[in-house]
């Protein structure tokens, strides 16, 4: 199996080698700077419901099910993000509070139910599984602009879809050496991304399963990571997501951390 | 700090004190049913969840233990639990139940207790819950300063899983929004510790043997109630809190009066702060606090905790992935430190005048989160001894989880800690969960 992805990265390389992409074509910056905003910006605020299966390498599956809440700040690219856990029974009313900044590292902090305790967590560390799944806390919130540098490497067609191919190098040390990323040229998110280890081997697999337009927006409702190396897998779906619903700014501290907010978390 | 002193004798609280304890939940339950019976009209339904556990800690301390101390195993039980939830569909009223059944093997009892057991009322700027709930305050790892909330040391102690640490208060809870400060108030019936008893643990007493012993609990009138105040604030994203309450000691205070020994809970006042934000790629806690205690202002009683200034200070980072490392040190120090000296009786191991503790947490997560790896110590600086807490849980599935651990106190026997170098134990939970 690797041998086989090997190869078909050589042909990859070798393709973009023979055509890059042309001048005229946005800089591989705007093109990620606007994937960004699209996939984890869109429509200011937002609430969906979220099932998250984790599925390891003999098939047998662990389940989150939540409510994400989103808020933009402004244009200052700040955002609040809250998670709440409907189950399974043990973690039941467990929530999460993230407060992100682009430049900085972000604030985190989760609330145990059953000791009635709300923990301030460091957040140094981006890297980190989010809840055992194979995304990570920046795969959920989105990575900053300024960590990586990365070039347009061709155009292409995924599944009928017309895409950009942007490789990416994190400018820090990092679990992955570099990514590729299928950006839709007309709709702006990612549809797929390829991690690629130290050794350049192989990591995690990105995939887009399901787009729809939601309110106007383009929205991956169906997405899901898989670890090339462990065999382990994560498969996201979104429902109920909505728009643009006018959560407050207060929804995202502590009072609603111990206390989740009725109107948003159902 | 860990409510360790004032070792309980089996039964010493009174029935009276339970039953009435009992009567002070019911009345302000029932109450408080009645105000939310016309939204639960329009109840959106009830979630049910539960779990079975089953528990063992086993000594290995190789010690003779007195008559009547349970030996092998300090703590053996199976327990049941089942939680219920609802809400009205507007979402300004709810409540929660969560409901034991407990065979305690090691000291051949069964109970049935009721954990928790409140009712919500909320709009924007106002909430109120009322019933049995747990309260938790402050900013420190297994150290509290301003959260002078019942806990149960004896559950950390045998290794039961971190939920049992805290005990519920019968209470109403006020919480007020004006931003940008949000105020809470709570007004507590008295509960006190499970503190180290001789039903499981192997303790030395310096109180006289063959006297007889019995407890005086506070009861539940307006002027013994216990009150406490936090105001909690952001300031840009560091959290800034002020605390004050009028409580008691919750573990006993005990004298030998015209030949008996009797245990109370003095009275407490107390003052504090705390601060927690980022700093240095992690995040740092800072937290004070005065302990007054009225009952012996002057510091000659010897039965009386002296007052204290407290104070921690705090920092957690990750150091990699799936990481946190976590260190704190902590400070009492006693206010009439001569006065003490001066009273303190014969045979009584002596406090220091500051008495130092350092903390140490490493935790690390493996094989997408389902192994967890963790170990907490105490460091007593000052009297020399520790408190270690290695433990690895594994979930089998989302369902199930078992984890093994073990409870290790050494150093100085006159230590907090080195004082319960007899208990050392090793344990086993698994828990089911539905």
């Amino acid at each position: 199996m690797k041998s086989f992805q090997q190869i078909t990265l050589l042909l990859l390389t070798a393709a973009a080698c023979a055509a890059p992409a042309r001048a005229a074509d946005a800089s591989a910056d705007e093109i990620v700077k606007r994937s960004l905003e699209s996939f984890y910006y869109a429509g200011n605020s937002m609430r969906a419901r979220v099932s998250m299966k984790l599925i390891n390498r003999q098939g047998n599956v662990r389940e989150r099910e939540m409510t994400i809440l989103r808020l933009n700040l402004g244009n200052s690219g700040d955002q609040r993000y809250y998670i709440y856990f409907h189950g399974p029974a043990d973690v039941k009313r467990t929530s999460f509070l993230i407060w992100k900044y682009p430049a900085k590292d972000d604030d985190r902090w989760i609330y145990v139910p059953t000791l009635k305790l709300v923990k301030r967590i460091s957040a140094d560390d981006k890297r980190s599984s989010f809840v055992g799944s194979d995304f990570t806390y920046e795969d959920l919130s989105g990575r900053d602009l300024e960590d990586e540098t990365r070039v347009l490497v061709r155009k292409e067609d995924l599944a009928g879809r017309p895409t950009y191919v942007i490789e990416s190098k994190p400018k820090t040390p990092s679990d992955y050496s570099r990514r590729l990323s299928w950006i839709d040229r007309e709709r702006w998110l990612p549809l797929r991304e390829e991690y690629f280890d130290a050794r350049n081997e192989p990591l995690r697999t990105f995939t887009a399963d399901k787009v729809e337009q939601i309110g106007g927006q383009w929205s991956v409702t169906v997405r899901s990571m898989k670890n090339l190396q462990s065999g382990h897998r994560t498969e996201v779906v979104f429902r109920e997501t909505e728009y643009g619903v006018g959560i407050k700014q207060d929804i995202f501290t502590e009072r609603y951390l111990r206390d989740a907010p009725a109107q948003w978390v159902r | 700090m860990l409510p360790l002193n004032g070792c309980a004798e089996p039964g010493a609280a009174s029935v009276n004190d339970r039953a009435a304890r009992k009567h002070f939940l019911v009345r302000i339950f029932s109450t408080f049913m009645l105000a939310l019976a016309p939204s639960a009209a329009t109840a959106e339904g009830i979630s049910w969840n539960g779990f079975v556990q089953s528990h063992a800690a086993g000594r290995t301390s190789g010690v003779d233990c007195p008559a009547g101390t349970e030996c092998d195993f300090p703590a053996a039980d199976l327990r049941g639990e089942l939680e219920a939830e609802g809400k009205n569909a507007a979402g300004n009223a709810g409540f929660l139940g969560r409901f034991g059944l407990l065979r305690d093997f090691a000291l051949d009892e069964t109970h049935i207790e009721t954990r928790e057991l409140y009712g919500d009322l909320r709009s924007e700027k106002l909430a109120a819950r009322l019933g049995r709930q747990v309260i938790t305050w402050g900013v420190g790892d297994l150290l509290f300063i301003n959260d002078t909330f019942p806990k149960a040391p004896v559950a950390l102690f045998t290794g039961q899983p971190l939920q049992y640490f805290k005990l519920s208060s019968d209470a109403l809870k006020l919480n007020a929004y004006p931003a940008p400060a949000n105020l809470e108030l709570v007004i507590a019936g008295f509960r006190p510790d499970d503190t180290p008893d001789s039903r499981r643990f192997v303790l030395a007493d310096p109180l006289p043997v063959g006297l007889p012993r019995r407890t005086e609990e506070p009861g539940n009138s307006p002027e013994e109630l216990e009150i406490s105040g936090r105001v909690f604030g952001y300031f840009d994203n560091w959290e800034l809190a002020s605390y004050a309450s009028r409580t008691h000691y919750h573990s006993q205070a005990r004298r030998v009066t015209a030949g008996e020994i009797v245990g109370t809970y003095p009275r407490l006042n107390t003052l504090g702060a705390s601060l927690t934000g980022p700093a240095f790629k992690g995040v740092l806690s800072l937290e004070a606090g005065y302990y007054d205690s009225p009952q012996d202002r002057d510091g000659r009683d010897p039965s009386v905790e002296n007052s204290q200034f407290r104070a921690l200070v705090g920092y957690s980072r990750q150091p990699w992935d799936d990481a946190t490392l976590g260190l704190q040190l902590y400070g009492e120090w006693m206010r009439n430190y001569s006065a003490y000296q001066e009273t303190l009786p014969a045979g009584f191991p002596a406090k220091d005048y500051l008495r130092r503790v350092a903390t140490f947490r490493f935790t690390q997560l493996f094989a997408h989160q389902t192994v967890t790896f963790n170990v907490f110590t105490f460091v007593g600086l000052s009297e020399r001894d520790h408190y270690v807490i290695p433990s690895l849980r594994y979930a089998f599935s989302d369902d199930l989880w078992a984890e093994i651990g073990a409870n290790v106190f050494g150093g100085n026997r006159n230590g907090t800690f080195g004082s319960l170098q007899d208990n050392r134990n090793v344990y086993l939970t698994v828990r089911f969960a539905f």
